[in-house]
């Protein structure tokens, strides 16, 4: 079970302002993380606690493949993103490092700056407790669900040419 | 149930005979891309995951564009991590400082991808292939180091936007323009998880440069490719590149599409996207009179020998505005000695252009013209995000060179018939 405080933003956040091209050459997640959604939310990185969840509006993640992106939000210590949807990129770079994300319309809608959440990632329900709000986030494909148990798609393939 | 073309490729790479959309498939690969930033990443993902062979050397392509010339330490360190990950596997198709180019531009001009052939690439604008009539599409690090691993990935099969092109262009209008009044019509997410598959008799006048530029910008609708029938122009630009077997898949009359969108060339005017998304936009005419202080004219986009002559061409025997600064990177290395031997450089030159040597450098606000607060740049870039190209309150304007050029000359967002 996940939990923490949301930090909600609008529809169409790009991989630019999750983290700026200008600090793409940092050579480690942590260093990524002091500059996360710095252009779109300056006091991001240092209000952001452990477990917090961020929520996104449309087409989150969308523009650039940089997976810099889902590491930067990962080492700020967001436990999961919550978005009406997900650029296909961004999608895809999360499940390969393990990282969780949903997508939930109605959550995404409903949930506001602030509010504490929590999130069954199992089930997919995610909780608004500041507002007694219950979601169910769309449920992933098998394949994709195996990826995501095996804590990503490296582990995946190696766990498989095991087996 | 007919495919559409993207589906019968995914389909015979999986070596299946048949695919739907919605299917999670898993594809055999042609090619493997990385560049500067994003192969760092890969090769730690890689070699975290133990992996101590690639699947190919011979079908993964690194290409040093982003930040290089190197702009500092840490950028010459990525850079290092690239060649030596080169080094250890054998991989000959490393380009470098001196062969490179901006990747998308490269690529096909090295004959590295062939029509009907699967592509992966760790950049976002891998699409780009599409217009050869090839899958291709942008995928992360992890995916990269996958793929060089193991030599196939996963994909979802796409459902299709069907876009029909009728008629010819304009004078002054070009490949920017249809994509980004597509992307204008659909809007940013408009084919988010779908194959844009375009078609109809207005492909054939389509230059290959038009298509590379309109397949280029297909992820900024969100689309996981933007794809191209295979014809005559086809053939003639991949015969003396490609020398190995490829193969030209038709989409079935019966194909399925979500959505069809026909535009008719002909009516198309120069488009510009306004700030902070592709989806902004508006035509020339609407748009024209904004004050600027940059112009670039170049990037994976419009940096290929076309956009640099008719950028030239604008150009000739007139001077770029006082207090703008107008940046020209040709994309390629090939590119750079086009425009030399065919006097643009000259031109540019002369106009009071600072030229480049190739690198992606602007585009990203990496290096060589970032903006500082509050100016606003025309860019025949790809993205114009906040802060994309520099301070958070600077602007961009997504244009074509044409525009490009014109706004130059007269400092402020103009038309090439103002001229």
């Amino acid at each position: 079970m996940l939990s923490g405080k949301v930090f909600r933003y609008g529809d169409n956040v790009d991989t630019d302002v999750i983290i700026p091209a200008r600090y793409l050459n940092a050579p480690t997640p942590s260093e990524l993380a002091k500059h996360c959604m710095e252009d779109i939310d300056p006091s991001f990185a240092a209000a952001v606690q452990p477990g917090d969840i961020v929520v996104g509006g449309w087409n989150f993640g969308c523009g650039s493949s940089r997976e810099h992106a889902p590491i930067a939000i990962e080492a700020s210590g967001v436990s999961c993103v919550i978005a009406a949807s997900f650029a296909r990129i961004f999608y895809r770079n999360a499940i390969n490092i393990g990282f969780p994300i949903l997508e939930c319309p109605e959550a995404a809608k409903a949930i506001q700056n602030g509010d504490r959440v929590s999130v069954d990632t199992a089930t997919g329900v995610i909780t608004d407790e500041t507002t007694g709000q219950s979601f169910q986030a769309v449920a992933f494909p098998p394949f994709i669900g195996q990826i995501i148990e095996n804590g990503g798609l490296l582990k995946y393939l190696k766990n498989r040419r095991k087996g | 149930m007919g495919m559409t073309m993207t589906q019968k490729i995914l389909a015979a790479h999986a070596g299946l005979g048949s695919v739907r959309a919605g299917d999670l498939i898993e594809a055999k690969l042609d090619l493997v891309l990385g560049n500067d930033v994003t192969t760092p990443v890969a090769v730690g993902v890689f070699d975290e995951a133990g992996f101590e062979s690639v699947f190919d050397p011979e079908k993964i392509v690194i290409v040093l564009d982003h930040y290089t010339p190197c702009k500092d330490i840490k950028s010459a360190e990525l850079c290092k991590i690239s060649r030596n990950f080169a080094k250890r596997f054998g991989i000959t198709h490393l380009y470098d400082v001196g062969q490179a180019g901006i990747e998308h531009a490269l690529l096909p001009e090295k004959g590295l991808v062939a029509p009907g052939e699967c592509v992966i690439g760790a950049d976002s604008h891998t699409c780009t292939y599409g217009a050869l009539g090839a899958f291709s599409t942008g995928v992360g690090s992890t995916d990269m180091a996958a793929g060089m691993a193991v030599g196939e990935n996963w994909f979802k099969v796409p459902a299709a936007v069907r876009v029909t092109l009728n008629g010819t262009l304009s004078p002054f209008v070009s490949g920017k323009d249809v994509i980004l009044h597509l992307i204008g019509e659909i809007g940013v997410d408009g084919a988010l998880y779908r194959s844009l598959e375009f078609t109809g008799e207005g492909v054939a006048s389509l230059s290959m440069d038009d298509r590379f530029t309109i397949s280029n910008m297909a992820i900024e609708a969100g689309a996981k490719n933007g794809i191209f029938p295979v014809d005559e122009k086809t053939r003639e630009y991949v015969k003396d590149k490609v020398q190995r077997p490829w193969t030209a898949y038709e989409a079935d009359a019966d194909a399925e599409y979500e959505r069809e969108v026909v535009i008719d060339l002909g009516a198309l005017r120069p488009t510009v996207a306004l700030p902070h998304l592709p989806e902004n936009t508006k035509t020339i005419d609407e748009a024209k009179g904004m004050p600027i202080d940059q112009v670039v004219i170049g990037s994976c986009t419009n940096g290929r020998i076309s956009d640099l002559r008719i950028a030239a061409s604008l150009l000739k025997g007139r001077k770029v505005a006082q207090g703008v600064r107008c940046i020209v990177i040709p994309a390629t290395q090939a590119v750079s000695m086009q425009c030399l031997q065919e006097g643009l450089t000259e031109i540019f030159l002369a106009a009071g252009c600072a030229v480049s040597t190739p690198t992606c450098g602007p585009c990203l606000g990496g290096h060589m013209g970032c903006l500082a607060a509050g100016e606003r740049a025309v860019a025949t870039t790809n993205r114009n995000f906040v802060g994309r190209m520099g301070a958070t309150s600077s602007e961009i304007i997504l244009a074509s060179p044409a525009v490009a050029a014109a706004s130059a000359v007269l400092g402020r967002l103009a038309s090439p018939e103002e001229l």
